[in-house]
């Protein structure tokens, strides 16, 4: 009986070394929910890419779900080559973990962000309610439509964007931005779960006089619902939303991938990737894609999370820990 | 009383089968629970009550289980009718409104609280007639009560038919043959032998609600202090990286529920005991 146990473990081990010989060359890529499209689209090109590069074939693996929950998975041992993200702090949280490096941002170029988006307002057919800025959006008897603010990247990129801009205005201060950014929170009816949730709050269920969202976000809701359905305010000042990639450190060092980890990355730059992102409603990082799809991408001002909150390792506790700004607006009641 | 070990059993395999039992159970309920409380563990009393006794997850305790407690309520009331007319009566398309009980059961928690937040909404197939009397459901806590209202159903509906159909309708008619008043049937008959299963499909409908949390979200509205269930304050923490401190929001679920649970089944016991029926109606617990 122990020998059949002890042949068996040899053979299991045998079995267990020869099989990295045998795998084929893959990468994993954990992501955040709504990148599912972009991915779908960009892992064909990369795969044709490293081919003429390098001969290889290469199996590319996606992951998508709630950022931080995939990142709680990446921390735990989910075995992710690289991360993409739609939020600085949960890379920042790997870093602090010592999965990628700690200046991951400035391991590739334009804060390891390939592309960026940026809040938008959506409003009904013909904007009724005349929202043209962020001041129509705390008047009375508007009602605001926006995710989780605490719970969600879309919500918290919302919140930023709306302190962010009555930061901005002449006399701005902490005080006066939060008393803002508490005026929008009271018009808003409900929080919905996620972004995806918010607008089918929005549109299908006709809850609410504007959406805040994403700009990518706007295109699929005209593929969804049409193009006569909504109409798209840009505000006079808007948030610039950064998606940041990094490679997961001890998993290309064991798994071996790091030089596949790095060109994939990469690639996400390159004229094809950046036109990808273009296709994708995504605002390219190349000056040239952006000025091809000018007509997609109207010129508006924004700000950076760094410039204004000095990065989201100071948003993220200020705004959004237990006892945050977003906190104290509904302790005060 | 028989010796717990050794011979003197009449059935063979005790110690195999109560083996696997706490094996099992160990494995899957208390290893859990028992890193549950050790992560709580990791904080001082002062900071666990802090957080345990915040404004707002006072509020939410309020608001997850005060909605249990009344979508459980509601469920006793109609699963009862629902069971009954199920077991007592036969009709065209039973079968497929049998299979419909356990729907709740198997459709994903998100779809149904996405499905139900469309039908309550003003303008969907509900909500448009709700809303212009003034009641809001949908982004409102009677959302939460409708949602946790469907998922309980099952429970109170599956746990009542086998002891209805223990009840043998001669039993009603012996009882009207000795003259007692269809009231005095259902009071003093048939009550006393429905009370147990009753409570034990309260109960599981309760706790059942009490962690759900895929198809709330969709439905609640999610507001502060108004329409936040407990679960979303412990994702709240868990977006935070906080994982401690979500335990021990966990913790506090898991004691106000076992607390609950005990008082519960020491209301079946007194009722078993009351009326005499405990072994015979075949009640769990």
């Amino acid at each position: 009986m122990s020998r059949f146990i002890r042949q068996l473990c040899a053979t299991l081990a045998l079995g267990l070394c020869a099989l990295p010989a045998l795998a084929q060359l893959s990468l994993l890529n954990v992501s955040y929910d709504v990148a599912r499209d972009f991915y779908k689209d960009y892992n064909p090109l990369f795969q044709k890419h490293w081919k003429a590069l390098s001969g290889e074939s290469v199996e590319l693996k996606q992951s998508h779900a709630g950022s931080s929950k995939q990142v709680r998975a990446v921390a735990d041992g989910l075995e992710a080559d690289v991360v993409t993200m739609n939020q600085a702090s949960d890379v920042d949280f790997l870093a602090e973990k010592g999965l990628v490096a700690k200046d991951y941002a400035r391991r590739f170029p334009n804060n390891a962000s390939p592309y960026t988006s940026t809040m938008v307002f959506i409003v009904r057919k013909d904007n009724p309610k005349a929202i043209r800025d962020w001041p129509d959006l705390v008047k009375p008897g508007v009602q605001v439509i926006l995710p989780h603010p605490k719970n969600t990247g879309n919500g918290r990129y919302t919140y930023l964007a709306a302190w962010g801009f009555a930061l901005r205005q002449p006399g701005g201060n902490e005080r006066t931005a939060q008393e803002f950014v508490a005026r929008l929170l009271q018009n808003a009816p409900l929080f919905a779960a996620g972004g995806r949730d918010a607008t089918t709050t929005f549109m299908q269920r006709r809850i609410g006089d504007v959406l805040v969202s994403f700009e990518s976000e706007a295109e699929l809701i005209a593929r969804e619902f049409g193009k006569g359905e909504f109409t798209v305010v840009y505000p006079s000042l808007s948030i610039l939303t950064e998606f940041p990639v990094a490679i997961v450190n001890p998993v290309v060092d064991k798994k071996g991938t790091r030089k596949l980890a790095q060109a994939y990355l990469e690639y996400l730059w390159s004229p094809a990737g950046q036109e990808n992102a273009a296709q994708n409603y995504l605002r390219p990082r190349s000056p040239e894609i952006l000025k091809k799809y000018a007509e997609q991408f109207p010129p508006v001002r924004t700000f950076t999370v760094d410039e204004v909150f000095g990065g989201w390792n100071k948003a993220f506790p200020a705004h959004f820990k237990d006892g945050g700004s977003f906190d104290q607006i509904y302790q005060k009641k | 009383m028989r010796p717990l070990f050794g011979p003197g059993r009449l059935l063979p395999g005790f110690r195999l089968s109560l083996g696997c039992a706490v094996l099992y159970l160990s494995l899957i309920v208390l290893l859990p629970l028992s890193g549950l409380v050790f992560k709580a563990s990791q904080l001082s009393l002062a900071a666990f009550w802090d957080i345990a006794s915040g404004e707002r997850a006072l509020a939410s305790y309020r608001v997850t289980f005060g909605a249990s407690l009344l979508a459980a309520s509601i469920n006793a009331v109609f699963g009862l009718i629902v069971a009954w007319v199920l077991v007592r009566y036969s009709f065209p398309g039973k079968r497929v409104i049998d299979a419909l009980v356990d729907l709740p059961f198997a459709l994903p928690t998100a779809v149904a609280g996405i499905t139900l937040a469309t039908l309550y909404a003003g303008n969907g197939w509900i909500g448009r007639y709700l809303e212009p009397l003034g009641l809001k459901i949908a982004f409102a806590p009677p959302g939460i009560v409708v949602a946790l209202t469907f998922i309980g159903l099952p429970f109170v509906v599956r746990t009542l038919q086998p002891v209805i159909e223990d009840i043998e309708p001669e039993v009603e008619e012996a009882a009207a043959s000795l003259g007692a008043s269809r009231l005095q049937t259902f009071v003093r008959v048939l009550w006393p032998a429905l009370l147990p299963a009753l409570l034990t499909g309260f109960t599981l409908a309760f706790s059942r609600s009490i962690g759900e949390y895929g198809s709330v979200i969709f439905i609640a509205g999610n507001m502060p202090l108004i329409s936040e269930i407990t679960p979303l304050l412990i994702i709240s923490k868990l977006e935070q990286y906080d994982v401690v401190g979500a335990t021990a929001l966990a913790v506090v679920m898991l004691l106000i529920s076992f607390v609950m649970l005990f008082v519960v089944n020491g209301l079946q016991w007194w009722a078993a005991t009351r009326h005499g029926t405990g072994a015979a109606d075949g009640a769990p617990r």
